[in-house]
């Protein structure tokens, strides 16, 4: 790690006044991917500000037909959470499906939306569920705010505060995971609702989390694991490396949306 | 009392007495120990494959905050100081030897692989020396590197050094040519298969440090640090190296967590934290951080083969021949030359009477890391080529694949095989038939088609391994090119209060010597476990030994330590008879207790003891006081673990999922002292064949040799939920050239079980091949372009 000035504010209001005073800052939650990032040197702020001690970010609501989750609820919280478990059962599993124990106790919706990993699990649930992000400055659907590969549409100095979570009628998220890393190799969350039909897929997508129409609309036709079966992703955009071809993972997103369908119900 | 009664003698499962240290957090690794006035060392790697190194500027990093030294491969030439080595010489077919380029501690004018040892700094803190190592000017002149396997003898291949055209280290051979030869040009069948051994990063659980000490005022240097075997480190630094003279040095291996092979060897860092404690006066520490281990621990395995099996046309085995090229990396590592010769091609034959077996193998530079011993050593490497293609022939003649095995069977002992071994005894039809037994073979049939009917593939694949351990007899492996012998040595030193002392050269980095040693010593003496202590791990306390590795411990340390005993209990006998005034040869020792025959006259073990030291009224010159006794022992043979490993796996064809469904072995280790430590050994064993087939794999882009599996992200290292439980039993044939009957179990699990379950996964798919590891990706790539019998069925 270079040094770094280390601030733990109580508020969120602090948290944006120190965020605006500082050179180059970095906004630390579970720290699960920021940590290794300053220790391998990749990064160097000037300011680390620690949101992990603002209480009104830790927090899950179940109100009307939403579940509210405050942006430094750790992974583990969401999935044990009885409201969450009630009302979007695959939100907790998704959760809980996460890195490891270790992981889960320490790393945050908020830090995981925020940083976007193209194999990141939330950002599935987030677009497979029609979440809106309420940020320190406005609200951003999820189809706006996942931009690209480790890229939203946050500003500087732009705190995610919390995530709303519309019930689903039925949902379920599959996730073929990277032998190695475990994150995502093809993840792809399904769900009808008030919104429709949506299929959002991560760990597939050069561009990280991307949504399939074909299959959407084929779903809000006939909501059956075998409306999907036959419909082939293309494998043009899709990530290629040593884990698998891009071929593989495009088969892979029409198994798992198949898998994700039967296991919805 | 018995060992049975005690509960903690020879053949019980006694708890680990080490364990209490470690799980408390009480154990003492290299790291945890720190020294007033520490610096800490932080080395500068090579981001290059391969380069000429024109320049290097230290002078801004020198300057910077905290940065008390920096050293290059200048400072380490103009010191005088040698190169690293290799222990072991292979002559290759035309008589000349290898051909080895010079392996700097610090680089002179040349890197040769991603992460090569550029420059040391030393400073107050690791994060000053971080910060420092950024600010040196290396001016660099990248070159192309010769980081593929199969392309590094072509003629344009980049050159990695100059002593060796072509990348060839060595073209050795073994066995006899013109009768494989005629016995392939009768045959009635010839099966061949092409093979790659995937390359393996060991990943000890510990990772590597040193912690360099010179103390002015006796000249003295100690160096701690994480190593299999201290003794022959301190040798190689002296002799060799040139850091001080033996007696000057003192080499400490404190708690190790986790070897595998690659803690045998003598690396750099090591080597440069305790010279250079000299140079700044001051204590050095280094600690490897997980993505230096990646980068510069010694790899293993890393073999291209190709492999022909000539049958009769009862499928009798006439003959095998071999072509492998082995990689050895940028520089020869402590003992690499060995692996892929001695270790591996004297293992050819297998369990099998095959009358002919010739094999050459090429070691081969790339610009990669080094690659040497990883659990198995060589031994992985011959038992996966061995037993695939006796698979494959089963298949191919249409023999049952343990009908084909029992036909070729070595069933009289001693077996002189056509590559030096000399098989000293073993049932291998008795573990065949109890795994067959315990995985119901019979019932597997009707269990691959209830999986089809779950639109699953089902396959099942046999591995009748054998190894060779206790490694070795000094005068044979001396006259294969060793560098050193390979006894081990013991000394037993009984205090006067009757606890025991056991200092052995062996050394444990989890293989529980402080309990499996202590049982022995335990079950001979008398005396409680708790009253033994072993020691280990220290040149200042334990005069000489050859340290651990080769599952050698048991057959050879503990073999010395039984000679020490023998010595003992003589010893003791003597005292005894003055004492109770009788004949030495009417003194019987039993559970502790010194009786003389046919009297009620005895004397227990503490008394004896301490009579040893008040040596009051002992016949001059007769009996000396005290009570220690050292001895070396030097094994005779090579001891021969062996066994069958079954594998049963289920593949989903629509993901490449493979699921070890159940996974059998049933080995024949001789005598087992502590059959809990046994089977933790196959476990993890069985763990890492695992990852080697299905998840491992270390790889450089061929292009520009970065490593592109430097971290867990994308090295897969086998979790607990990637295994089965393990269904374990043993045979037991006693070993007869080691007083214990043992002959080792620390390599086993690694060395059959790759093989069991590639065999199974080519059954489900009803293909002849798949590359390890057999990833999800690979395994669905097979499927796409085979036509499974499973499915077709
Ligand atoms: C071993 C391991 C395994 C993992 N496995 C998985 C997995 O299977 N699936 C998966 O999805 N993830 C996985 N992760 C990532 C994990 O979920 C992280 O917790 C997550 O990516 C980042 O969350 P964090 O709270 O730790 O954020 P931090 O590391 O603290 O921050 C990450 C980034 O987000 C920014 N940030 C954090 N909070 C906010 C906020 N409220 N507003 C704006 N910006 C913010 C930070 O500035 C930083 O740039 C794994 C991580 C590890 C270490």
């Amino acid at each position: 790690m270079y040094q770094f000035n280390y601030e733990r504010p109580k508020t969120l209001a602090d948290a944006e006044a120190l965020l605006g005073k500082a050179d180059d800052p970095k906004i630390l939650a579970g720290g699960q991917t920021l940590i290794p990032t300053l220790k391998q040197r990749l990064a160097m702020p000037s300011d680390v500000i620690d949101i992990g001690g603002i209480g009104e970010l830790d927090f899950i609501r179940a109100e009307g037909d939403a579940v509210m989750i405050g942006a430094a609820t750790r992974h583990a919280t969401v999935a044990q959470s009885a409201d969450v478990k009630k009302h979007n059962p695959a939100l907790a599993a998704l959760a809980g499906s996460i890195g490891d124990p270790a992981v889960r106790h320490m790393g945050t919706l908020g830090g995981s939306i925020a940083n976007n990993d193209p194999a990141a699990d939330y950002p599935a649930a987030c677009l497979g569920l029609d979440a809106k992000i309420h940020t320190t400055r406005r609200l951003i659907e999820a189809d706006e705010f996942f931009k690209g590969m480790f890229e939203t549409a946050l500003q500087d100095g732009e705190i995610v505060k919390e995530v709303t979570f519309p019930h689903p009628e039925k949902a379920a998220y599959m996730k073929f995971p990277n032998p190695a890393s475990r994150y995502a190799m093809v993840g792809v969350f399904v769900s009808r609702g008030p919104w429709g039909v949506r299929v959002a897929v991560t760990g597939a997508g050069q561009n990280g989390v991307f949504r399939i129409a074909e299959m959407e609309e084929a779903l809000a036709k006939n909501w059956s694991p075998d409306a999907v079966a036959n419909i082939k992703v293309p494998a043009t955009g899709l990530n290629s490396d040593l884990h698998g071809t891009a071929e593989y993972r495009a088969h892979l997103v029409t198994v798992m949306a198949k898998r994700a369908v039967a296991a919805a119900g | 009392m018995s060992d049975a009664a005690s509960g903690e003698g020879i053949g019980q499962p006694v708890r680990r007495k080490e364990d209490f240290r470690f799980i408390t957090g009480n154990g003492h690794y290299t790291d945890d120990i720190n020294r007033p006035r520490q610096t800490w060392a932080y080395f500068l790697r090579s981001p290059h494959a391969h380069a000429r190194i024109k320049s290097i500027d230290t002078s801004a990093a020198e300057a910077a905050p905290g940065v008390v030294a920096i050293f290059t491969g200048r400072h380490v030439a103009d010191d005088g100081l040698g190169g690293l080595i290799c222990g072991w010489t292979v002559t290759s077919k035309d008589g000349t030897p290898m051909k080895v380029g010079p392996h700097p501690i610090l680089a002179l004018d040349t890197v040769r692989y991603v992460g090569d040892h550029v420059a040391m700094v030393v400073a107050e803190t690791l994060a000053d020396a971080r910060a420092a190592a950024e600010m040196i000017d290396v001016d660099y002149d990248a070159l192309p590197a010769a980081a593929s396997l199969s392309a590094c003898q072509n003629a344009a291949a980049p050159q990695v050094h100059p002593e060796a055209p072509r990348n060839t280290c060595f073209e050795w051979e073994l066995g006899n040519k013109a009768e494989t030869e005629a016995a392939f040009a009768k045959a009635g069948r010839i099966v061949k298969l092409d093979l790659k051994n995937n390359r393996l990063i060991p990943n000890a659980m510990e990772p590597r440090a040193a912690l360099g000490e010179f103390d002015k005022g006796t000249g003295i240097y100690t160096l701690h640090t994480t190593s299999q075997n201290p003794h022959v480190a301190r040798l190689v630094l002296s002799a060799f190296v040139g850091v001080a003279p033996e007696h000057k040095l003192r080499v400490i291996a404190p708690d190790v967590g986790g070897g595998f092979g690659s803690k045998i060897f003598i690396y750099a860092e090591e080597t440069a934290c305790v010279w250079a404690a000299a140079k700044v006066g001051r204590p050095i520490k280094w600690t490897a951080d997980r993505s230096e281990a990646f980068l510069s621990d010694a790899h293993g395995r890393d073999h291209l083969s190709h492999a022909e099996l000539a049958l009769d046309k009862d499928g009798k085995f006439l003959a095998l021949r071999v072509k492998t090229v082995a990689n050895l990396g940028a520089y020869l590592s402590t003992f690499s030359a060995s692996v892929p010769t001695y270790l591996y091609g004297t293992l050819l034959s297998g369990q099998y009477d095959i009358p002919a077996v010739y094999v050459e193998v090429d070691g081969v530079y790339t610009h990669t890391a080094p690659v040497d011993a990883y659990r198995g050593a060589g031994r992985p490497e011959a038992t996966y080529l061995v037993e695939r293609i006796v698979e494959t022939a089963a298949r191919e003649t249409g023999i049952d694949p343990a009908e084909l095995r029992r036909r070729n069977y070595i069933r009289t002992f001693p077996h002189q095989t056509p590559v030096i071994m000399n098989y000293d005894t073993g049932d291998y039809e008795a573990s065949l038939a109890a795994a067959m037994e315990a995985i119901d073979y019979k019932g597997f049939p009707a269990r691959k088609s209830e999986a089809a009917k779950r639109g699953k593939l089902r396959g099942i694949g046999f591995s009748s391994y054998i190894e060779a351990c206790g490694i070795a007899p000094s005068a044979a492996v001396g006259s294969l090119g060793a560098g050193v012998g390979l006894w081990e040595s013991a000394e037993v030193r009984v205090n006067p209060t009757g606890n025991v002392e056991v200092l052995t050269g062996s050394h444990s980095h989890g293989q529980g010597h402080e309990t499996t040693f202590a049982q022995l010593v335990a079950s001979r003496l008398g005396v409680p476990l708790a009253n033994v202590e072993i020691v280990h791990g220290d040149t200042d306390k334990v005069q000489f030994g050859m340290g651990t590795y080769g599952s050698r411990s048991g057959a050879v340390g503990m073999s010395a330590i039984v000679k020490a005993l023998d010595k003992i209990e003589a010893k003791a006998k003597k005292i005894a008879a003055h004492l109770m005034e009788a004949a030495v040869e009417d003194i019987v020792f039993e559970n502790g207790t010194f009786t003389v025959q046919g009297t009620d006259k005895s004397l227990a073990w503490a008394e004896l003891s301490l009579a040893a030291y008040t040596a009051h009224g002992f016949p001059s010159g007769e009996i000396e006081p005290g009570l220690k006794e050292g001895a070396f022992y030097d094994p005779v043979n090579f001891t021969f673990p062996s066994g069958c490993h079954i594998c049963e796996v289920e593949i989903d064809p629509d993901t490449g999922v493979t699921k070890i469904e159940k996974f059998v072995a049933v080995d024949d280790f001789g005598t087992v002292i502590n059959p809990m430590i046994v089977e933790g050994q196959v476990h993890g064993g069985i763990a890492q064949g695992v990852g080697q087939a299905l998840l491992e794999h270390g790889i450089y882009d061929a292009e520009s040799g970065q490593l592109i599996t430097g971290s867990y992200m994308d090295y897969c290292m086998p979790r607990a939920d990637d295994l089965p439980s393990f269904d374990l039993g043993f045979t037991t044939t006693i070993c007869p050239s080691n007083p214990l009957g043992m002959k080792g179990c620390g390599e086993a699990g690694a060395i059959a079980s790759p093989p069991a379950i590639i065999n199974a996964v080519t059954d489900a798919l009803g293909i002849r091949d798949i590359e390890m590891p057999a990833t999800p990706a690979r395994v669905w790539t097979a499927l796409q372009s085979a036509t499974p019998r499973a499915a077709a069925e």
